[in-house]
């Protein structure tokens, strides 16, 4: 018997660098252009993403990330030292936006609105929101509300959880 | 692969349902693949996404992003979304007669 189809994903995003944000966006938004209906869930540092101001300082972390290579994905290992020079994660995240810009990868904000206007739900966790001292007003528009775990568990009853 | 008589014309599909052979289609074809894949009736705002995407498919031999499909063909994602109900890439895709789109986005 063939499996029943994905009607609905939970995805939360609980990471605030470039490689901790997109690959949860690029999962809703293809939850959405799949038909498949799709909430989003900010927490700790993922909230970056949604936050008017920050959401599109994102970047890339060239220290703490011994996958780094240098320029291209089969060059050679970054070594930390030099990862931690000022202006790297700029340059680093700069070169990556480029690349993800020809596969026609939006920035986060555009992502967002993207996502958003597709159908897509997304929501910023109240335990994070009362420790970082942030309110509604500080989120974008896009946001629907602020939620408790609780919360979050009963709008993904019946679909799957996918934690990034 | 499955073939099917559609206005007095024989259409070759591929497993998934999209059309093989872009050379194919017509509007009038497009209006009968509609019908099957659930949407009544094509206005000009479905045949502005149709035309692109066929315009993208013969230049690039695949079909937009939804990204790119938006901001060029001047249909918003909301409205894409509203015009093509589900999944509106695949869905534009199978009714344009292209091929199945590659890409995540």
């Amino acid at each position: 018997m063939k499996p029943s189809a994905i009607k609905k994903v939970s995805i939360v995003v609980s990471k605030g660098s470039l490689d901790g944000v997109y690959p949860g966006l690029i999962m809703a938004n293809g939850a959405r252009m799949e038909g498949i209906e799709a909430n989003l869930f900010f927490t700790f540092f993922g909230l970056y993403s949604v936050l008017k101001d920050y959401q599109d300082k994102i970047r890339i972390a060239t220290v703490g990330n011994p996958a780094m290579r240098v320029p291209t994905a089969k060059g050679f290992p970054l070594p930390t030292l030099l990862g931690a020079l000022p202006g790297m994660s700029a340059f680093a995240t700069k070169m990556m936006m480029k690349e993800m810009d020809n596969l026609d990868i939006p920035p986060v904000g555009e992502f967002i609105e993207m996502i958003s206007d597709a159908g897509g739900k997304l929501y910023a966790c109240k335990a994070t929101v009362d420790m970082f001292h942030l309110e509604s007003s500080d989120f974008v528009e896009q946001v629907d509300s602020i939620i408790t775990v609780g919360d979050f568990y009963d709008m993904s009853a019946g679909g799957e959880i996918i934690f990034t | 692969m499955p073939t099917q008589t559609i206005l007095d014309q024989e259409i070759t599909f591929d497993d998934e349902g999209f059309m093989t052979d872009h050379t194919q289609w017509s509007p009038e074809l497009a209006h009968e693949l509609a019908k099957a894949n659930g949407i009544d009736a094509l206005n000009d705002r479905h045949f502005l996404v149709l035309d692109y995407m066929r315009k993208t498919f013969i230049e690039t031999g695949s079909g937009p992003t939804i990204r790119r499909l938006t901001k060029q063909s001047g249909v918003p994602t909301k409205e894409l979304y509203a015009l093509f109900p589900g999944a509106p890439a695949k869905k534009a895709a199978l009714i344009a007669g292209i091929k199945k789109p590659v890409g995540c986005i």
